[in-house]
């Protein structure tokens, strides 16, 4: 069993969501976050919290996929100061929905004054709601970002046992752990972090508070990379043990402190959500051996 | 169509209900939370409290079934005629108390809250939302809801409103109403746990299902037996000759619905038809076959 606790659900296919469950992905998380254009009003970004909210889960759940999110303003579309103050307005009902599991992904993008005034506003709600937070960690001047990120996290007063860095690399890694907080690590065949590299860190810096996740989105990314990166740990020659911490039990330990993800919601779901919202994992209801398709494993 | 709107009293007991309900079932610490939710939601002074309350429904109360016992959910009828709350669980219970406790005597009011609530509903909260659409006050001005219920490409949303539930046979245009009995079967849902489907039978619904049928049987797909309910009262000549081969070479449910269309059929030729099948025929007379069952 695999939970994959960043994806971008919304921008894939069908076969996706198929392959992603006959290769033994139980649960997904899709962070609420741009979608490859900048939204110009409120309206369309509350249809989208809606239906990531929504229509998305129905979908993950026709597969056997449980799906959760993470509901937060993300650091790009900070920069648009109007619809920055109506999304602030509209988060606290979204967040507090069945199934968010944290305020996410926030954090920096270039940034910005604004990007810091609205990720400063949403500590204080996750702090407030007792949610867990998922933190996007810059592209472009990363290693600093990054540290900022946590600085201002520390500052106020959010504990980091409750927050998951993400798209962390070996540049950044060391301050994450030592600091305290969960490090996530996006496998991506171009960027980001490789399967392999992330063998090497799990070696070097043990499994504990690691975690691998897609990140897949609308761009050059792949849903498997989870199961393949646990093939791979298999392969070098990793523990089992490390290998369910960190493609599966870390996520959910630190989802799970939202207290709106647990193992029985996929391995005794309750009867009124199998008759609507879940038709049950094949791989689980079959007992099938997991498969990962490798046709374009990179 | 009746109208059937609530008044603060009907409401008032609606609440009653609900909160019946749900307080023999809740821990005591739940149903602290539940009845602080509704104080807050009853006093008005914080808008936002009805969708917090709604959002959160689900932590506080739980998920089971609600499973009620035969003589609670008479108790239900005698206050709402025709409710059925089969497969409602706990947690819809409290976000439909929640809808109620926020009428204050204002349709106009209360439609508008609904529609907001609405408009940013999750899955699960949209579904115990449209169940609840019987017992809310305004009936008529909540019917755009159900119509935009009837369109959603998540079933269970769909049958939250068709299923189990009086407000469309009151409220739908046949318009409305017939786009939902062909929609059912076209998503491979069930007919029979719609309510008023034999009081609702119309031409045109009949007209349109029957050209569904010819499709299906062009394409070599198979018919839901349940569809012929809907036709049986205007059936004609072609459709008797399908239904007699159905008869004939049909499945045993098959069978039992061209049965049980024949039966139900003015037309001449259809106790003819009905000769090739003498035991079903009985069985469709006497009540021993009925539509449920080859649902």
């Amino acid at each position: 069993m695999y939970i994959d606790p960043h994806a971008h659900m919304i921008s894939r296919t069908t076969n996706d969501y198929e392959a992603m469950a006959s290769a033994g992905v139980v649960a997904v998380i899709e962070p609420a976050f741009w979608i490859g254009q900048a939204r110009t009003n409120v309206g369309s970004y509350k249809d989208y919290l809606s239906h990531i909210l929504g229509f998305e889960r129905f979908r993950a759940g026709q597969f056997g996929v449980r799906h959760y999110c993470c509901i937060g303003l993300n650091s790009k579309e900070a920069n648009n100061e109007a619809l920055a103050e109506g999304v602030m307005e509209i988060l606290p009902s979204f967040a507090t929905k069945e199934g968010v599991v944290a305020i996410g992904e926030i954090g920096y993008d270039e940034q910005t004054a604004l990007e810091d005034k609205y990720f400063r506003l949403q500590l204080d709600l996750a702090r407030d709601l007792d949610l867990p937070v998922m933190i996007h960690t810059p592209h472009r001047d990363k290693k600093r970002g990054a540290s900022r990120s946590m600085d201002v996290i520390l500052e106020h007063k959010v504990d980091p046992s409750r927050v998951v860095i993400d798209h962390v690399n070996e540049e950044t890694i060391g301050e994450v752990k030592d600091r305290g907080f969960w490090a996530a690590f996006s496998i991506y065949p171009h960027s980001k972090m490789t399967a392999e590299r992330m063998v090497s860190l799990v070696k070097t810096y043990g499994p504990e508070r690691l975690i691998v996740d897609s990140a897949c989105d609308w761009g050059v990314s792949d849903p498997l990379s989870v199961p393949k990166t646990a093939q791979l740990m298999a392969d070098q020659g990793l523990t089992a043990e490390a290998i369910r911490l960190v493609t599966y039990a870390n996520a959910l330990a630190v989802y799970g402190k939202s207290g709106q993800m647990s193992e029985d919601d996929w391995l005794s779901p309750p009867p009124i959500d199998q008759r609507t919202l879940y038709q049950g994992n094949t791989v689980l209801r079959g007992g099938q051996a997991p498969r990962v398709v490798t046709k374009d494993a990179g | 169509m009746g109208s059937t709107g609530m008044d603060m009293t009907q409401v008032e007991r609606a609440k009653a209900l609900l909160h019946g309900w749900l307080a023999s079932r809740l821990s005591p610490e739940a149903l602290g939370w539940l009845d602080q939710q509704i104080a807050l939601i009853e006093g008005g002074e914080r808008p936002l409290q009805l969708g917090i309350a709604i959002g959160l429904a689900p932590r506080k109360v739980g998920k089971d079934d609600l499973a009620l016992s035969f003589a609670e959910q008479e108790a239900g009828r005698e206050i709402r005629p025709d409710l059925d709350a089969t497969g409602w669980s706990v947690d819809q219970a409290a976000r439909i108390l929640f809808v109620l406790a926020s009428f204050r005597g204002e349709e106009a009011a209360f439609a508008g809250a609904f529609d907001r609530i609405l408009a940013a509903a999750e899955i699960g909260e949209q579904i115990a939302l449209l169940r609840g659409l019987p017992l809310f006050p305004a009936p008529a001005r909540l019917v755009s809801h159900a119509a935009e219920g009837v369109r959603s490409a998540m079933q269970p949303i769909f049958e939250a409103v068709a299923h189990r539930n009086p407000y469309p046979r009151e409220q739908f245009s046949d318009a409305q109403w017939n786009q939902m009995v062909v929609k059912t079967l076209f998503i491979g849902s069930r007919l029979w746990p719609i309510q008023g489907l034999d009081a609702r039978r119309n031409a045109d619904l009949a007209r349109m299902l029957i050209d569904y049928a010819a499709e299906r049987r062009a394409a070599g797909r198979t018919i839901s037996p349940e569809l012929w309910r809907c036709v049986a009262p205007f059936l004609e000549g072609a459709e008797i000759a399908m239904l007699a081969s159905i008869l004939c070479d049909g499945s045993e449910a098959e069978r039992g619905g061209a049965a049980l269309a024949l039966s139900e059929s003015p037309h001449p030729s259809a106790k003819a038809a009905l000769e090739a099948a003498p035991d079903l025929a009985a069985a469709a007379r006497d009540g021993r076959l009925t539509w449920t069952m080859i649902a």
